[in-house]
């Protein structure tokens, strides 16, 4: 069974020139121990998706689908309490910028237990031993003496460990990553792409990578969608779509990879779009 | 004989910081003794991770800052801007464009603002003129006319990205220095910024230094590559030589953890995958 299961998801904002529909009936599923890539533009819809997954929309957002559960619970029928429940224990996020997710106000340590406390009811010594052997998981030094710092006296490659920390601490089944390593350094990135790949399998979770890097996804996906401005244009394993993609777009995002460049240009997602002979996407 | 635009001599660069009551001052050796130089209508591109001291050198062969010590020549004149003020000729010659379009353009200033105000602020041209001269550059770089009385909020990530680089272009600098242009943008409009570059660069004989931390950006832009480590050039030379033989074990690592997206490489991580 699926552990998430998306069927015909649609997201509209209502804004001042009228509704404004992001995502526009997408289908997706994510299993037990699979990692999934989303990849897209800015703009594709694939941020939005999740949020309204997690339920972390603005109100301004309507949020409709013919299905969206969870391991098995519906979650467009839940309360926001009943919801909140869920959010955070067993299905968890993490976002593209480390030192702006974190609270700056408080120390990495309770910004960790306060998880622990408001979904596993641990008590203080509790969790703080717990906090302690997240941060060793997720491979900070000196863990005991790094849950008194503040975000702001730690790197952003530690930040985002520190964010992954709090993502795992309740032993989540579905993880969410947002875009993980986008503000990272590439010898940084690579360390936490390994850190969330090993989690993943250690603890058996699955994972959403949302990503618009194409080398990201081959490094770490099963199964890959590709989302252009709110609609799927694709979805394959990560094998064949990068043998044989099968939409337009796909080409076109795959070609301005500057490794693939041929000649002295490099194709553009518009030149390829745009070509009569290419037809409908 | 190829002309040198740019060519700095071991530039070293110090930072004092700290300094209170119970701390003394400490020196941070940002750029430590960096030689190079880049001919006319080639690139250098420059590598590092964060703090490497990239940004510090971008800076100082911008003439932004000054360099501690060594010595910088642009177009075969040595610049000194600890000692000399710097002329408006200096000014000129060398433009920068920043990384993030959404930082470094002012958002109540109108495009066409921004386009003329470097040649009001360095040149004595007639309004009419820059009018002209900024409309001619909004078209240079993919944009148009229509373009000119807008303000920075209207436009696209990729499309401000060619405002700044238009503005850079506006004084007709031989050297442009691109602190990370296309590092906050999309794919697609990345390969776009891109190739504006390269044809601008065509156009005008323009020489590039060229900032990143994206291998794969500059396997594809770059004739020369310099790979900076804590302040140091541990690895210098074309970009053949650098990417087909990198001798310093940073640059091994550095490629080492460049996401590789082609077919063998995937197929090779789902076989270690199934076998673990």
């Amino acid at each position: 069974m699926a552990l998430l299961n998306i069927r015909n998801l649609v997201v509209e904002f209502q804004t001042a020139s009228g509704s404004f529909r992001a995502v526009d009936g997408v289908s997706l599923h994510v299993n037990e121990r699979e990692v999934l890539a989303i990849v897209g533009e800015s703009g594709s819809g694939k941020s939005v998706s999740m949020l309204a997954v997690m339920g972390l929309l603005p109100w301004t957002a309507t949020v409709t689908a013919d299905e969206m559960s969870f391991n098995g619970r519906d979650l467009l029928k839940m309360s926001p309490a009943e919801r909140r429940k869920i959010v955070g224990k067993d299905m968890s996020m993490i976002f593209q910028e480390p030192m702006a997710s974190l609270n700056p106000c408080f120390t990495v340590g309770f910004q960790i237990e306060e998880v622990l406390r408001f979904h596993m009811g641990m008590d203080k010594a509790q969790r703080r031993e717990r906090a302690i052997e997240l941060l060793t998981q997720v491979g900070i030094a000196e863990p005991a003496e790094r849950l008194n710092s503040f975000p702001h006296q730690m790197s952003g490659g530690q930040c985002q460990r520190v964010m992954i920390a709090i993502a795992i601490a309740c032993n989540p089944k579905l993880l969410i990553a947002d875009e993980p390593t986008t503000a990272l350094d590439v010898t940084i990135q690579k360390q936490i792409l390994d850190l969330l790949v090993s989690l993943q399998v250690k603890y058996g979770m699955g994972l959403i990578m949302i990503t618009h890097n194409m080398g990201v996804v081959a490094e770490t996906a099963d199964r890959v969608i590709v989302q252009y401005k709110g609609r799927k244009m694709e979805e394959a394993d990560v094998l064949s779509l990068f043998e044989s993609p099968q939409s337009n777009y796909t080409r076109a995002l795959l070609s301005a990879l500057p490794d693939n460049a041929v000649g002295d240009r490099l194709p553009t997602v518009s030149d390829m779009l745009f070509e009569p002979a290419a037809g409908v996407v | 004989m190829s002309i040198k635009v740019v060519e700095g001599k071991d530039i070293k660069r110090d930072y004092h910081v700290g300094g209170g009551i119970f701390r003394g001052q400490r020196t941070v050796h940002a750029v430590k003794g960096v030689s190079f130089s880049v001919d006319k209508g080639k690139t250098l591109a420059i590598v590092g991770e964060s703090g490497c001291g990239k940004s510090t050198l971008a800076r100082i062969i911008t003439l932004i800052d000054p360099a501690t010590s060594g010595e910088l020549f642009i177009d075969g004149n040595r610049v000194d801007i600890a000692r000399n003020a710097l002329t408006k000729e200096m000014r000129r010659k060398v433009q920068i464009v920043f990384q993030n379009p959404y930082g470094s353009l002012n958002p109540r200033q109108k495009i066409g603002d921004v386009l003329g105000e470097p040649l009001l602020i360095n040149t004595d041209k007639p309004a009419e003129e820059r009018r002209d001269l900024a409309m001619k550059m909004l078209k240079k770089v993919g944009l148009g006319t229509e373009h000119y009385n807008r303000y920075p909020h209207m436009f696209s990530g990729g499309q401000r990205q060619r405002i700044a680089i238009a503005r850079a272009l506006m004084l007709n600098p031989s050297l442009l220095v691109l602190d990370e242009p296309v590092s906050a943008l999309d794919l697609s409009v990345q390969a776009q910024v891109l190739n504006l570059l390269a044809d601008l660069q065509d156009e005008f004989q323009l020489t590039y230094v060229f900032i990143s931390h994206d291998l794969s950006v500059v396997r594809y832009i770059a004739d020369d590559v310099m790979v900076m480590y804590f302040g140091e050039a541990v690895e210098y030379g074309s970009r053949e030589e650098v990417f087909a033989d990198p001798k310093h074990s940073y640059t091994r690592t550095l490629f080492a953890a460049t996401p590789r997206a082609d077919v063998a490489s995937i197929k090779a991580r789902l076989a270690k995958k199934k076998a673990a």
